[in-house]
């Protein structure tokens, strides 16, 4: 029963990927064999898509897990009203991807957005937020990071409570300060949680949508794909020029990005932990 | 087995790292609520203001008087009540199902010995890395065989069971659920079934509860799949806001209105039970 949902959409996605199909006429297919994946290298903006999908998860997942640590660190200690503040800090997660999209496109709009509004208080010229290549992208990372940050930030708030408190006293014994504390007893200590974290944003961003899509509501991604992703050149691909076959073989291209990511992050914490054993 | 309804608390034994928090501390976390809370209330501000108040320069900081206004308007233009009708339908049958499957399929999975177990539960929790774009072309085309397009069934059915649910329930229940009472029931003559409805669920409840909060939050806010399966006649919340914001109604004041309109249910069970969710989500990331 599971290995038909999670192992035969695999399949059959790659065994579609091979064929010519329409979206008004799904039943009928034309073998193409590898001739939608030839196409998909030929076109230049499934190249803008794979950059964007790139800078934007950079954008996005790393001053993401940064402040979630930070925010970890400040809610694990003892203060009054914890409860709340963990609770508030994880209120974007309560909306959904269109409401929060909406919202900011609102704020970043050029002419009476008050994103620009306030830059124009402390004396910077409006940005355009919509066209502007890096500004755009931005604009989609910074709903990205406000939705995910406090969910990230309590999993690694989880992660912190299940270090032994006898490092601490050690560390405390040794005269060390609360920052040493926290790069030497903290840090080592979350790493299989900070390793998930990078796993699961990575995969979040691999398949970002829904936050491109609204930034403006076009599904080219902007006028000049300027902050297309894959996951949205799929869409563009599938149902906006209903060629099934070719967006079946981009899921595969964004599959296989995933697997490779995922095995690199996954190389490149077991060579730190070797590492740092041989030390 | 409270600790998965709610957040570990670190009593006097956390000594060594209990450190208490300083006005730094305090300033940053309440910067971050603010950032958090700060475009709910813009949503209400520019969803109870007039278009021309939101176009003025400097803008409006405090919510006006046309809240009422704009939230006919969406009723009108984009028939958001049916949208909140069919959301709240496919939230609630997704979150049933998920529930009572995932209940049942981590019990299998924890307690009883069948042939495979081991590797269907590693399949299971493989499938939570397989992207949902991999899934989305051959639902598609099932759907599209079967006649489904844009009938709410396309929508509900997939989500009915959740790799997700199914291991989250599998953790609670090794936990929970001692291998004696089960036991001590089939010696006295009960069924799987029997034992499943009047020894397993009664114990389950919490993590039960705790599943059926995050899969109606995630049901709720779902995007991807709706956007595809569905359309301008049949929509959920979120594709009813897809459509507001692509271009078909122009006044910003009304499309934060039905946003506002979107959120207010999820915001409202995460307002009730907040600490739950929050307890979950810790809870799923130490297990997972």
């Amino acid at each position: 029963m599971f290995a038909a949902f999670g192992l035969f959409p695999l399949l059959y996605t790659a065994f579609v990927s091979l064929y010519r199909v329409e979206l008004q006429a799904p039943g009928d297919m034309e073998w193409r064999g590898l001739g939608n994946y030839t196409a998909l290298l030929g076109d230049e903006y499934f190249w803008v898509a794979l950059r964007n999908t790139f800078t934007i998860g950079v954008l996005s997942t790393v001053p993401q897990l940064v402040t979630a640590l930070g925010l970890a660190h400040l809610l694990n200690y003892r203060m009054r009203g914890r409860t709340f503040l963990r609770t508030a800090v994880l209120l974007p997660y309560a909306t959904s991807v269109a409401a929060a999209t909406l919202v900011f496109a609102q704020l970043f709009g050029r002419d009476f957005g008050l994103i620009n509004y306030a830059l124009g208080l402390v004396g910077i010229d409006p940005v355009d937020w919509q066209n502007d290549t890096v500004a755009s992208q931005i604009a989609v990372s910074t709903v990205v990071i406000w939705r995910w940050t406090g969910y990230n930030a309590l999993i690694y708030l989880a992660g912190m409570q299940s270090i032994p408190d006898e490092l601490y006293e050690a560390a405390a014994m040794d005269g060390a300060s609360r920052w040493r504390q926290f790069f030497h007893v903290t840090l080592p200590g979350l790493r299989p949680t900070i390793l998930f974290t990078v796993v699961v944003s990575t995969i979040g961003a691999t398949q970002l949508f829904g936050e491109p899509l609204l930034l403006e509501g076009s599904i080219s991604g902007g006028i000049s794909h300027q902050y297309q992703t894959l996951g949205l050149y799929m869409y563009e691909q599938g149902w906006g020029f209903f060629h099934l076959g070719r967006a079946a073989a981009i899921a595969w291209v964004m599959f296989l990005l995933i697997v490779v990511l995922v095995g690199l992050n996954a190389l490149i914490a077991r060579r730190r932990s070797r590492k740092e054993a041989r030390r | 087995m409270t600790a998965l309804v709610r957040p570990a608390r670190s009593g006097p034994s956390r000594a060594g790292r209990t450190l208490h928090a300083g006005p730094f501390a305090y300033t940053i976390l309440i910067v971050a609520v603010l950032f958090s809370a700060f475009p709910f209330y813009w949503t209400i501000v520019a969803a109870s203001r007039s278009n021309a108040d939101l176009a003025k320069v400097p803008p409006a900081l405090l919510p006006g008087r046309h809240l009422m206004r704009n939230f006919e308007a969406v009723l009108e233009e984009a028939d958001i009540g049916k949208a909140l009708l069919n959301s709240l339908l496919v939230s609630g049958s997704i979150t049933l199902g998920t529930v009572l499957c995932c209940t049942l399929a981590g019990f299998a999975f924890a307690k009883l010995r069948f042939r495979g177990r081991g590797a269907l539960l590693a399949v299971t929790v493989g499938t939570m890395m397989i992207p949902p774009q991999l899934g989305v072309i051959p639902l598609f085309m099932l759907i599209a065989e079967l006649g489904w397009v844009n009938q709410l069934q396309s929508v509900i059915l997939p989500g009915l069971v959740s790799a997700f649910g199914v291991f989250f329930m599998r953790q609670y229940l090794v936990q929970s659920l001692p291998d004696e009472l089960i036991e001590a029931a089939r010696v006295d003559g009960a069924s799987t079934a029997r034992i499943f409805w009047s020894i397993v669920v009664p114990i389950a409840r919490p993590g039960m509860a705790v599943l059926g909060l995050l899969t109606f939050m995630a049901a709720w806010n779902d995007f991807f799949w709706p956007v595809v399966a569905l359309s301008s006649s049949e929509p959920t919340v979120q594709v009813a806001l897809r459509q507001l914001g692509g271009g078909y109604v122009h006044d910003q004041s009304v499309i934060m209105a039905g946003t506002l309109l979107g959120t207010l249910p999820v915001l409202l069970v995460f307002g009730l039970l907040g600490r739950q969710i929050v307890g979950g989500i810790m809870q799923g990331a130490v297990k997972g």
